[in-house]
């Protein structure tokens, strides 16, 4: 990343270059250019779009017709083979919907308690229950938890790489966060159940003294597979893609408007505060759901660290305590999907996974593209 | 962006409430990075301490776990090694040409309506989590078409995890190019696929193999797939077709049970060690990828 960075950093300047010679030529296309972030060439879709080879052609008096026949098959081909690979992604996402949708249908047709409130989970026997408001809670307490320890050291880190670290330093600081993301999600898992989450008895104690008078912060179980570890190992694991997106759009900040703020006395604080952070604040909050997403499906750390409370247990919202997750579930029942009932419970309860990611991932770009829009 | 800070300025014309004010945020961003640092080192550090004796222990590299309990040492990670490259190889055979041409479609025939969808559609596959990938998978080849759990499955929803990777930077590379390469082709009246696949692609090329390494990487480290497609075999098991097979997450999530076990440490030094070379194998490929991409902006 830290060279195709560089790179646009190179292109940036060279935008800003031609933006300076002939700027008044075009000047809607390339003030609106970068709000978009379209990228470091917005010209080209504009002047890609109505095919550039017909252009020349008709544009150089050759008979509209005489000329396009031999030119036209290679492109015809290579076009519906491109679109079909586009098409190909989209029936595969309707396929995921659709697939999940017919096998978890009868299953949950079969259930002798209401899906979306109960909290029994016993699939085993002749007869389905299942309810999935107790998976519901953890999966999005545990991933609300880890966005919300995320998003302000990604936001840090990117300043840090983008704003304040001097060139040197910045790409080697880029590559340990990188480097975080290269980390498998299973050495995540073990790492924090074995080493990590015993370590936290301290400031688990330490919570539950001084706000222990807060659902959400009553110690329940000694075993250090709780939702609180969990939650910050997520953190950990989606700092990465955020951060990632936060540089990207921080990078992009019109250097016009930093040096405006410079001109005007800013403190670099203030010059991140008036340029950067306004400017950046759709693609950080894009970055956000994008982490979150992430964090609601993980599923091999999550499952390692959860410890599953017994059958039956009252219902706890407390972060200090342990739970399962859709994904964790899942996983934890893999070995044993033997028939179809009961695995259908399962699909079940990954359709609601899916449409739970479908909608934070959906709303992420929506949040993006509404935001380009204003701006 | 490294002009340089007029802090001074400020700080002498309103006070020192501006000035604290910087100072406070200048520390607090250096402190984000450090936060960061600490559990990357740690963690490092856990996996390499307690993983190394393993790896160097003969035969590790070259041998399975057959017949090796977790009362036994010895043995090897070759089962492993095996099935976890077969069907990353697999998965990666499939994915790079769907993502090659989903990146070129989105990028040089982009705008239209049906690019907008995939565009989209490739954002909501990116964020699909790997379970769901692989209960998709396991609903359509095993429950429907009634077949046995085995290798190329884990391929197959491996696939879905890794062409999103791909086509991301396949996108970001061909926007790299310039357009006045576009341009000139066009103006020697080359049509326009064959600009594409002998000028435009040629020049990203280095940036896609970065994608595709990446996206290896992502893959290769993948575990849920694993649980739900394929079980773990201890024995050399090639065939991707039938049977269950060694992978390195899968062998790392076998030694889990017997974790707790006071008596015999074997599975434990047997985890942290199988952590420890997927951790290797992945740091490679990502480290592979990003000499390569350094090549091409040479080439650039």
């Amino acid at each position: 990343m830290t060279d195709q960075e560089s790179r646009d950093r190179e292109h940036a300047r060279a935008r800003a270059e031609r933006e300076a010679t002939h700027g008044s030529d075009t000047p809607d296309d390339y003030a609106n250019a970068d709000p978009n972030g379209v990228g470091p060439i917005p010209s080209s879709s504009a002047l890609t779009t109505p095919d550039p080879a017909d252009a020349t052609i008709s544009g150089s008096g050759v008979g509209a017709f005489g000329g396009r026949g031999k030119v036209r098959i290679g492109d015809k081909v290579f076009r519906y083979l491109t679109a079909g690979a586009g098409m190909f992604v989209c029936i595969l996402i309707t396929l995921v919907a659709v697939f999940l949708l017919a096998k978890a249908i009868p299953s949950i047709a079969n259930d002798k308690v209401n899906f979306f409130t109960s909290r029994t989970w016993l699939v085993s026997g002749s007869t389905l229950q299942f309810g999935i408001v107790d998976l519901l809670w953890t999966t999005v307490l545990s991933s609300v938890f880890a966005m919300l320890l995320a998003v302000p050291v990604a936001i840090g880190i990117a300043l840090f790489i983008t704003q304040y670290a001097p060139r040197q330093l910045a790409r080697p600081v880029a590559f340990v966060v990188d480097l975080l993301a290269a980390i498998p999600s299973i050495v995540y898992g073990v790492f924090g159940i074995t080493v990590f989450a015993p370590k936290l008895h301290g400031i688990i104690d330490f919570l539950n003294r001084y706000l222990g008078w807060i659902p959400l912060f009553k110690k329940q179980i000694s075993d250090p597979g709780t939702v609180f570890a969990g939650g910050i190992i997520l953190a950990i694991m989606i700092l990465p893609i955020i951060t990632a997106i936060a540089r990207e759009v921080f990078e992009r900040t019109p250097r016009e408007n930093v040096e405006a703020a410079w001109a005007l006395g800013a403190t670099r604080w203030e010059m991140v505060r008036l340029s950067v952070l306004p400017y950046g604040k759709p693609g950080v909050i894009s970055g956000a759901m994008l982490g979150l997403g992430r964090a609601l499906g993980e599923t091999i750390a999550i499952t390692l660290i959860l410890v599953a409370p017994p059958s039956g247990a009252p219902f706890s919202p407390s972060l200090f305590y342990g739970g399962e997750t859709f994904a964790s579930k899942i996983a934890n029942a893999a070995a044993e999907f033997n028939n179809p009932t009961q695995t259908g419970a399962y699909i079940a309860a990954g359709l609601v996974l899916f449409v739970l990611t479908f909608a934070v991932n959906a709303a992420a770009r929506i949040v993006v593209n509404r935001r380009r829009e204003f701006s | 962006m490294t002009a340089a800070a007029p802090t001074t300025l400020a700080g002498s014309s309103k006070g020192g409430v501006r000035a604290f004010k910087n100072t406070l945020a200048t520390v607090l961003v250096t402190a984000a990075f450090g936060i960061a640092l600490i559990p990357l080192v740690w963690l490092l550090w856990t996996v390499l301490s307690k993983g190394l004796k393993t790896i160097t222990q003969s035969g590790w590299w070259t041998s399975s776990q057959r017949n090796i309990t977790y009362r036994k040492p010895g043995g090897g990670v070759w089962h492993a090694i095996l099935g976890t490259a077969e069907q990353v190889l697999l998965c990666t055979l499939i994915s790079v040409p769907i993502a090659l041409l989903v990146g070129i479609y989105l990028i040089e025939y982009g705008g239209g309506r049906l690019a907008k969808l995939t565009s989209f559609m490739v954002d909501i596959l990116t964020g699909i989590p790997s379970i769901v990938a692989a209960l998709f998978i396991y609903a359509v080849f095993i429950t429907t078409f009634h077949g046995q759990r085995a290798g190329i499955y884990v391929s197959l929803a491996l696939v879905m995890l890794m062409v999103p990777v791909i086509v991301r930077t396949t996108e970001e590379m061909l926007k790299l190019v310039p357009n006045e390469l576009r341009e000139a082709s066009y103006a020697l009246g080359v049509p326009k696929w064959k600009t594409i696949v002998k000028i435009v692609v040629p020049t990203a090329f280095s940036g896609i193999v970065t994608g595709i390494m990446l996206g290896i990487a992502r893959v290769a480290g993948e575990t849920a797939p694993l649980l739900i497609l394929v079980g773990y075999s201890p024995d050399t098991n090639s065939n991707l077709l039938s049977g269950f097979q060694g992978s390195l997450p899968g062998m790392i999530y076998a030694q889990v049970p017997q974790l707790g076990n006071i008596r015999y440490h074997y599975a434990a030094d047997r985890m942290w060690g199988s952590a420890l070379t997927l951790i290797i194998i992945v740091m490679a490929l990502n480290l592979v990828a990003r000499l390569v991409a350094r090549r091409s902006k040479v080439s650039n």
